[in-house]
């Protein structure tokens, strides 16, 4: 499903890191634990092809993500990866159901209410499904932000953080919707965090 | 979710900048097109009205002043002249045809003008209901006038001293009315008409009759005409040799002035062209700084919304997709504002139609887009391009893994 090979950075000041070969499969969740600068958000961001790597390569479904170009890679971004981030951004302008209609549009696919409604039913929030992302608390937010990850059915989500501004009751309750409906929908799902608390909650983990 | 429907979810989000924008853009085209359509019926209006006129003759005073009171009827006469003296121009061998007119009552605010059969003519005027004046006190009713007052055949009235509606009333004689017009979109729509002999006789007094009795009444009637005076004189050449000697030779060697309607409209023209190019600019100036409200405006929203082009760009939308929302959020804006300012024209206009009315029953009607109108569309789409360009280039080079790691 997902699989990296050496896969390297390097930014211009001069920092640089390597990164272990990832290998995952759907319905299975890994864990990426590193303390802040130890390169989790630029491993992420090189699996979610919003970076080029400076060597490597990274494999979701048997494309080679370093090898698209722009466009290309968009679309298959849009299409086949799901990203949680720390902060639960929206667009503000309009509502959580909006938001997830306008993931599935961004990503050139067809309208699915159907499915939009049965995961925030799935998450707990239906009620909040016409309210704007502003009204929402911090937990609804991040509900809401798993429901769009997943509105486009793809096939890696990719979490960064997603609950380093939680509780320890809210990050449980996450990080668990977070394994529980990802695996369940048949997608890999990887998580990038310094949460120590998230350590025992995942059969698979790695530090780096 | 369409980018149109998120690009007008954006704008709402920012109202109160949205609203500013919208309302600058909206005074710029309305003002614009405001002044074009009065400038442009107007100039139909006076172009209309002065059809086939070579020449005005009337007492001396301002050439404009003279133009204005005896063709467009808006102005007061500069004085009278004698008959005697116009019957030198009427029967001049360049001369084709003259329109004597005599004017100084009026009634309900709408001037009483005496004249000729031929003045019906030259403005094409036909008749509704009933015919032309055959005798003294008969009228005959322009369109506008026969609606403002709601007279119909056979409705007397009497006229009142002046061009104003206080004036004091002619209590000794009244009015007929004879005949109605149809519309002729000229300033006979306007007036109500009537032959000369009976502004002579509503101002004829007795003692002056008694001097005038003769043996023979055809001798009385030439002498009576004489001694009377008319206003002006509307005159048509029979070749434009006429324009260049007869005007000379009335400004020269008569007590009268002859005045070139094309020359003083022209120059009537320059001075309002000034005034009417000054507005226009104006108008222009806002659309500009309009331009800028939406530039500002977009900059500001595309700094407070970067997370969600990121996010956005995350989700799978393309670098020219990012592009296409931010210069569709202004040209929804820019068309919000040309509809509100195309409304406010409207409505600027029909203000001015209120009081124009009132004041000279010169009305403007603008209904259907004007040309100046359509091609203010795609001047507000461009100036909507314009503002958008480079905060949808920033849209564009949004550099996604750098904003989302700074989150």
């Amino acid at each position: 499903m997902l699989s990296t090979k050496d896969l390297s950075f390097n930014y211009p000041q001069g920092a640089t890191f390597s990164f272990p070969n990832l290998n995952i499969t759907e319905g299975q969740s890994l864990l990426v634990l590193g303390k802040s600068g130890s390169g989790k958000t630029t491993l992420l961001h090189l699996l979610a092809g919003l970076m080029n790597p400076a060597d490597g390569l990274v494999e979701i479904s048997g494309v080679n993500l370093v090898e698209l170009n722009g466009s290309k890679r968009d679309k298959f971004r849009g299409e086949n990866i799901g990203i949680v981030f720390q902060s639960a951004q929206f667009v503000r302008s309009i509502t959580v159901f909006q938001n997830l209609s306008l993931a599935r549009s961004l990503a050139g696919l067809s309208a699915n209410n159907e499915l939009a409604e049965s995961l925030l039913n799935e998450l707990g929030i239906t009620h909040r499904m016409h309210a704007k992302p502003s009204d929402l608390s911090i937990g609804e937010r991040q509900r809401a932000s798993i429901a769009r990850a997943l509105v486009t059915n793809p096939k890696v989500v990719l979490a960064d953080e997603p609950t380093s501004a939680l509780d320890d009751e809210n990050a449980a309750l996450v990080a668990n919707l977070l394994q529980r409906t990802v695996t369940g929908h048949g997608a890999a799902l990887i998580v990038v965090t310094h949460d120590q608390r998230l350590k025992n909650r995942f059969q698979n983990s790695i530090t780096l | 979710m369409r980018m149109l429907g998120l690009a007008y979810a954006n704008l709402k989000e920012h109202f109160l900048t949205t609203a500013l924008s919208v309302m600058l853009l909206a005074i710029g085209i309305g003002m614009v097109s405001f002044i074009v359509t009065v400038s442009n019926q107007l100039n139909d209006r006076f172009n209309r009205d002065i059809r086939g006129i070579d020449m005005v003759v009337g007492a001396k005073g301002s050439p404009l002043q003279l133009i204005l009171s005896a063709v467009y009827q808006i102005d007061n006469p500069t004085g009278n002249i004698p008959v005697s003296e116009a019957r030198r121009i009427i029967t001049h061998p360049l001369v084709k045809y003259s329109i004597p007119l005599s004017y100084g009552d009026s009634y309900g605010g709408y001037r009483i003008v005496g004249t000729d059969s031929v003045y019906l003519r030259h403005f094409g005027a036909t008749f509704s209901s009933g015919t032309s004046w055959s005798g003294s006190m008969e009228v005959v009713l322009g369109k506008t006038v026969a609606k403002s007052l709601e007279m119909s055949i056979g409705s007397h009235f009497h006229g009142t001293h002046g061009l104003e509606t206080e004036g004091e009333a002619h209590e000794e004689a009244h009015y007929t009315v004879v005949g109605i017009l149809n519309e002729t979109g000229t300033v006979a729509d306007r007036l109500i008409l009537t032959s000369t002999t009976s502004v002579w006789d509503i101002h004829h007094h007795p003692e002056e009759s008694d001097e005038h009795q003769h043996g023979h009444a055809d001798e009385e009637s030439n002498h009576y005409e004489d001694d009377q005076q008319i206003t002006a004189l509307l005159v048509k050449f029979k070749s434009p040799m006429g324009i260049m000697q007869v005007p000379r030779f009335i400004n020269e060697k008569t007590s009268m002035q002859a005045a070139l309607p094309a020359i003083e409209i022209n120059r009537l023209y320059d001075l309002m062209g000034i005034g009417f190019s000054t507005l226009q600019a104006i108008g222009f100036l806002i659309m500009c700084i309009a331009a800028l409200s939406v530039f500002i405006s977009l900059l500001n929203s595309l700094k407070e919304r970067k997370y969600e082009l990121a996010l956005m760009r995350s989700l799978g939308a393309s670098p020219t997709k990012l592009f296409a929302l931010v210069l569709q959020e202004s040209l929804l804006l820019c068309l919000v504002g040309y509809a509100f300012g195309i409304i406010l024209g409207r409505i600027a206009v029909m203000t001015l139609s209120t009081f124009g009315e009132e004041q000279f029953h010169f009305s403007i009607t603008q209904v259907a887009i004007s040309e100046i109108e359509i091609w203010l569309l795609p001047i507000t789409l461009f100036v909507g391009v314009v503002a958008a360009l480079i905060p949808a280039l920033r849209a564009y080079k949004t550099d996604i893994s750098t904003i989302l790691r700074n989150e």
